[in-house]
């Protein structure tokens, strides 16, 4: 067999049947589901009396609409009448098909992308789908990840399978130390403003390097959550030790046999010596700076220290008028610092940066300072379970003790289905995964940054470069 | 005219680039269980004002294109969330085809499996296309010639023979591959033995 890259593995483990040249009929070993790209899944399942073929591979999480108010999960109750509908539909759907929900009230309950791998349900070398786009998340534990529609979502719940159009093969290489005071959001920040957002288009993305190796597991899930938003149709990270001993910890369902079995076959996913890529990409370490986005685009993004784009310095005339679109919207002037730019709102979470390791990083700024008067700041665990960690390791207490709310999970202002949402001409420093015009608000205007940053962002009261704060107190 | 192999009408442009879902239908019009009343949300933040009055401006509200149904857009028309509601509001709205550089990745197999048309065209070939605009407005889309007319030219595009299948045709993609669940079954018996771990077992 002629090598092969890592993504060719995993599409020819999970090919059922080749349909043509581009397409196969893929396998999806595990399929997740959230309340509101599932709904009208179901419902034309119903309606063509059709049944889940395999329910024990299905997992469900109302994760979305969710309220995150501090009240005990066990009392959260959904208040806007048509995200109710939505989760006592997913509720009904659910029971109806056999499928394990994490649902409203759920103490586990959280979002999607970060209970999934938290509950062992992510190994290496699985297909794992989902109606959501950041389900390129997967690619950091070795899986084959990627979103899909609900037309597909309808597909997969009939049928375990995909029809599914080959992409081609990307490879990022990064090496190199991450400098101080920057972590992996900032270098993905940095390569999509590098490839631009639509610079993965159509392709698998597998990163590589030797900065990518000394990633924990929970930084890779950033770095390949993030990798749609270059269009990416998938990320993969070849497992290795980092890969291992989270999956040990976190699949307990496991035997020991299965577990040295398991690792016999994980330590093959990795791409041939001479695998062909189609396209290829290397960066250095060592030119990552702490990131922000000043556009509407993540790719519009650039070190915090660096000026904001001029329109006229651009490539040409259409350039320069999607710059100057995007400097409107976010009231920004050409040619101006980012740095110092007041800011109202801070949002720490997401699937992007909601886990442990980012409250731990964004609690390292805070700790002992105060948030800003003139900024309302808040914290979105992940998940139940980082929430609990997070308070068991007192981060909770650092973030109330400095102003922060510190709220239930989900996915809330990320995307803000529910009721955490930026009113017109505010200006969030933000940990999510898109600064779209109206994505966190109609007219609000969203930068996204590391959590560091954003901690950082929320007491300076302004979007600061976090390697001077600490600095002050090194 | 519409009968799946060719489709005419007025083509409005929309040249935003990476116009993503969010956009396209925002995030209020997904609290939904259903399909219906996603016209109202296609855009809706350039349609209309907050208040909820039509923005003058906005393309789709000036009344030459009032009666579009296709779109010209910039690259990576689509990108961003995997929200299917951003086609069935395009067809809602009665787009029946979009023409771009390129296109968002789920968006693509979204709209395929909804027979919405995307035709993917270079860039200096829009800017033609573009030009005749400003003469008539009127486009025709052969599928079976796989061509674009417009006032004073006719540019050719491809699609895969899937792609076009399903559109011309349509398909029960869920039925078609229900024929193949002795593979699909046979496949899992062999998948399993061999991959024992990939079979999800939940967690306590």
């Amino acid at each position: 067999m002629p090598p092969r890259t890592l993504y060719k593995k995993l599409v020819d483990s999970h090919t059922v049947a080749v349909l043509d040249e581009q397409h196969v009929l893929l396998y999806a070993d595990l399929h997740i589901m959230n309340e509101y790209t599932s709904p009208q899944a179901f419902s034309s399942l119903r309606e063509n009396n059709r049944k889940v073929l395999r329910p024990r591979q299905q997992l469900a999480v109302v994760s979305h609409i969710i309220p995150t108010h501090p009240v005990s999960v066990a009392d959260r109750v959904i208040f806007d009448p048509p995200s109710a509908l939505q989760a006592s539909n997913l509720k009904r759907n659910c029971r109806d098909f056999g499928i394990k929900l994490f649902d409203t009230n759920h103490e586990e309950q959280g979002i999607e992308h970060i209970i999934a791998p938290e509950h062992g349900w992510i190994r290496p070398g699985m297909v794992v789908l989902c109606g959501d786009s950041h389900t390129t998340t997967y690619g950091a534990l070795g899986a084959l990840g990627f979103g899909v529609g609900t037309s597909e979502v309808e597909h997969i719940l009939a049928t375990q399978t995909l029809v599914y159009r080959l992409a081609q093969d990307m490879r990022i290489t990064v090496d190199g130390k991450l400098p101080a005071g920057t972590s992996v959001k900032d270098l993905v920040l940095l390569i999509i403003a590098r490839i631009g957002a639509q610079g993965a288009r159509g392709y698998a993305v597998e990163f590589c390097g030797s900065t990518i190796a000394a990633l924990s597991a929970e930084a890779r899930m950033t770095l390949c959550n993030m990798a749609v938003e270059a269009g990416a149709r998938a990320a993969l990270i070849r497992p290795d030790q980092a890969t291992f001993d989270y999956i040990r910890e976190k699949a307990a369902g496991l035997s020991e046999p299965e577990f040295t079995q398991a690792l016999a076959d994980w330590e093959q996913l990795y791409s041939d010596q001479g695998a062909v890529f189609d396209i290829a990409h290397a960066f250095s370490a060592s030119e990552v700076a702490p990131f922000v986005t000043w556009g509407t685009s993540p790719d519009q993004a650039m070190a915090v220290t660096a000026s904001i784009p001029d329109p006229a310095l651009a490539a040409d005339a259409h350039a320069g008028a999607t710059i100057s679109q995007a400097l409107q919207y976010m009231g920004l002037a050409a040619g101006g610092a980012m740095l110092g730019l007041p800011i109202d709102r801070v949002f720490i979470g997401s699937c992007t940066n909601g886990r442990i390791e980012d409250l731990r990083s964004a609690a390292a700024i805070v700790g002992g300072r105060h948030v800003a008067a003139t900024v309302r700041a808040m914290v979105v665990p992940g998940s139940g379970e980082v929430r609990r960690q997070a308070e068991q390791e007192g981060l909770a207490q650092i973030f109330i003790d400095a102003g922060f709310e510190w709220r239930q999970p989900g996915c809330s202002m990320c995307l803000a289905m529910n009721d955490d949402v930026l009113a017109p001409g505010e200006r969030c420093a933000s940990t999510t995964n898109r600064n779209f015009e109206g994505r966190q608000g109609r007219d609000g205007r969203t930068h996204l940054m590391s959590p560091a940053m954003a901690a950082a962002a929320a007491i300076s009261g302004c979007i600061s470069d976090v390697r001077k704060m600490e600095n002050r107190h090194a | 005219m519409h009968d799946k192999t060719y489709i005419t009408g007025i083509a409005a442009p929309l040249l935003i680039d990476n116009l993503d879902t969010d956009q396209i239908m925002p995030k209020q019009f997904l609290r939904t269980i259903t399909k219906e009343g996603l016209d109202r949300g296609v855009l809706f933040d350039l349609r209309f004002h907050p208040d909820g009055r039509p923005r003058p401006d906005f393309v789709l509200n000036r009344a030459e294109y009032a009666h579009a149904n296709i779109l010209v857009g910039a690259p990576n028309f689509g990108c961003g969330s995997s929200r299917e509601h951003a086609v069935w509001g395009l067809q809602q709205l009665g787009i029946k085809a979009v023409i771009a550089p390129s296109f968002g990745e789920i968006f693509f197999s979204n709209a395929l499996n909804n027979r919405l048309l995307l035709i993917v065209l270079e860039p200096d070939k829009i800017g033609l296309l573009l030009q005749d605009q400003a003469i008539d407005k009127h486009l025709a889309i052969d599928l079976e010639k796989m061509e674009i007319r417009c006032a004073s030219h006719v540019f050719s595009f491809s699609l895969g023979g899937r792609h076009k299948k399903m559109i011309v045709e349509g398909l029960d993609m869920v039925g078609a591959t229900l024929q193949l669940l002795p593979q699909i079954e046979a496949f899992e018996k062999r998948h399993y033995a061999a991959f024992p771990w990939g079979y999800v077992l939940p967690s306590a």
